[in-house]
């Protein structure tokens, strides 16, 4: 476990280097600040909770997660680390994963600090801290989802900015995976399909999630899409570290 | 010891290695030797265990390489072609995490990056971002990564490539003087390299082992081991002849009309005595003597070359000539 976190330690080390992770921070507070009173109304609404927060985070991560992501292997490739990495005495499983802990972390990192939102509900009203936990843990496993198809976009290519865009292209077919319109569209299939393109989506798993609603099913979703990309990351690096 | 035994990489239908075989045992300095593109980076990379083999097998001290890499790669230490390292950490942070993945902690993992950091001299940078620093620093953090654990293997591509002649002597010295129980692995295209560290030269070329054996041995199977270059002060019409015609003498070329010459021994005799006497009958007045040992690049031409390509350099070396 030692490799995992050493691995993990240097790649914070690399995020916190450059101003590059406080100006990602900064940006990710500022949206998720806009998206929740502007498009969440979160005033108008005048509930205590933060719906009007937690619904537009599947959005908001569909750019930042793989921005972050798109860091963990494109450059390692690209600059020849990849082969110093994997010759010392690391298993590659740890390296991916200390790699993918790392991202996650700075991930679960900005998310705390939109604590002052929690603040200003609890200050105005009463809310259900309960159900506000279990959105940040939801949040926070959805945020890992989206990093570790990142992480497995990022070994496909030496070029960040492909690993970028790739990684925004599949997490937003998980997401739309969920939406009426796309579900409509299999109006034609037979109602396990739907249910069973609907359950794959992020959208459809992280609402009831933000509802409060922290069901075990669901946990299970977000971990098991973590280590299948994990997974296949390691797969797609076997293939191509020497290219 | 490293066992390396029918070693074959493929890539798709090109083959980078090719049914390569050797054995190197402690102590020995190893250069592998061969154009761009011979095998020599790709067969470093299957020993330290970043790429897999197609078929054959490596092992160091009896552990497989294929079968258990972490085992073997804690014996070893690696500079990647070009010391790739990670240019957004400082020399300190980036000593500090290869000793912690390397298992050292605490007092101990000061000590070696303290003892690392003066053996290559990286005193002066340590605290500034590795990729501030000049290619030859660089390369100094690359080796201090790989040494960092006083590894029994130390597999070193290209530990030169790129540095200036001052920075090439210090890296040169500094091999030299590491422990003389280490098994060491260095690749270079560059000759005096291998005659100025290597106590063994691997040749290789299209991924085939071609030559093996010491740097003098190589040099010996030169066409100018033991030839004698010979500059007279003035023009002497009958040296040629005379030259030629002495006993041991297999040819002899005129590099400068009647004047300079190298004389081609039969065998690899040593015909200096002869020559000298010869000279000294005459009394022509000498400007140069010079005994070869051999040339290396001579006879790495003469093995990496295909026969097509031989035939066509000799032609442009006889019209330069």
């Amino acid at each position: 476990m030692s490799a995992v976190t050493t691995v993990m330690k240097r790649e914070l080390y690399g995020y916190f280097a450059t101003p590059i992770a406080y100006v990602f921070i900064f940006m990710f507070l500022v949206l998720a600040g806009v998206f929740a009173f502007y498009l969440g109304h979160f005033y108008e609404k005048g509930q205590a909770d933060l719906s009007a927060f937690f619904n537009f985070h599947p959005w908001l991560y569909l750019f930042f997660m793989p921005a972050i992501a798109m860091g963990l292997w494109s450059p390692e490739r690209q600059l020849g680390t990849v082969e110093l990495l994997m010759t010392l005495p690391i298993g590659q499983h740890q390296a991916v994963l200390g790699k993918f802990l790392a991202a996650w972390v700075f991930a679960g990192l900005s998310l705390i600090l939109t604590f002052p939102l929690w603040i200003t509900v609890a200050y105005l009203g009463d809310p259900d801290n309960g159900v506000i936990v279990a959105g940040y843990i939801g949040s926070w496993l959805m945020a890992g989802s989206f990093l570790a198809i990142g992480s497995c976009m990022s070994a496909c290519t030496k070029n960040q900015i492909i690993a970028f865009i790739l990684t925004v292209v599949v997490c937003f077919i998980f997401i739309v995976s969920g939406v009426s319109m796309v579900l409509d569209a299999f109006a034609w299939a037979p109602q396990w399909m739907v249910d069973f393109v609907a359950g794959l989506s992020f959208l459809t798993r992280f609402e009831a999630i933000a509802r409060g609603v922290l069901d075990i099913r669901d946990i299970i979703y977000f971990i098991a899409m973590i280590g299948l990309w994990l997974y296949l990351t390691q797969c797609v690096l076997q293939r191509n570290k020497a290219h | 010891m490293i066992r390396v035994e029918n070693l074959t990489k493929r890539f798709g239908d090109f083959v980078a290695v090719n049914e390569l075989s050797f054995n190197v045992a402690p102590g020995e300095v190893l250069g592998f030797l061969g154009p761009n593109g011979a095998g020599k980076s790709t067969t470093m990379k299957m020993i330290t265990g970043f790429l897999e083999a197609t078929s054959g097998s490596v092992s160091i001290f009896d552990v497989d390489v294929a079968q258990s890499p972490l085992e073997a790669q804690k014996m070893m230490g690696y500079l990647p072609e070009g010391a790739p390292a990670y240019g957004e950490m400082t020399v300190a942070a980036f000593l500090n995490f290869i000793a912690e993945v390397r298992g050292f902690k605490g007092a101990e993992k000061q000590q070696r990056i303290d003892k690392v950091v003066s053996e290559v001299q990286l005193g002066s940078v340590y605290k500034k971002r590795i990729e501030t620093l000049s290619k030859g620093f660089t390369r100094r953090v690359g080796l201090a990564q790989a040494l960092i654990h006083d590894p029994k293997v130390l597999i070193l591509d290209e530990p030169t490539d790129g540095l200036d002649p001052n920075q090439k002597h210090q890296v040169r010295q500094l091999i030299k003087g590491l422990a003389k129980d280490k098994i060491v692995i260095i690749s270079t295209h560059i000759l005096e390299e291998v005659s100025a560290v290597c106590s063994r030269a691997l040749i290789i070329s299209e991924g085939k082992l071609l030559l093996d054996g010491e740097p003098q041995q190589l040099e010996s199977q030169s066409r100018y081991h033991n030839a004698i270059q010979v500059d007279l002060e003035t023009e002497q019409a009958a040296a040629l002849a005379k030259l030629t015609a002495l006993a041991g003498v297999a040819s002899v070329e005129e590099i400068e009309s009647q004047r300079c010459f190298v004389i081609f021994p039969e065998g690899g005799k040593n015909i200096l005595p002869s020559v000298i006497r010869l000279l000294d009958e005459h009394q022509w007045s000498v400007t140069n003597v010079h005994l070869e040992k051999g040339r290396l690049d001579d006879v790495f031409r003469n093995v990496t070359l295909s026969s097509g390509e031989r035939v066509n350099t000799r032609l442009v070396e006889e019209k330069v000539a």
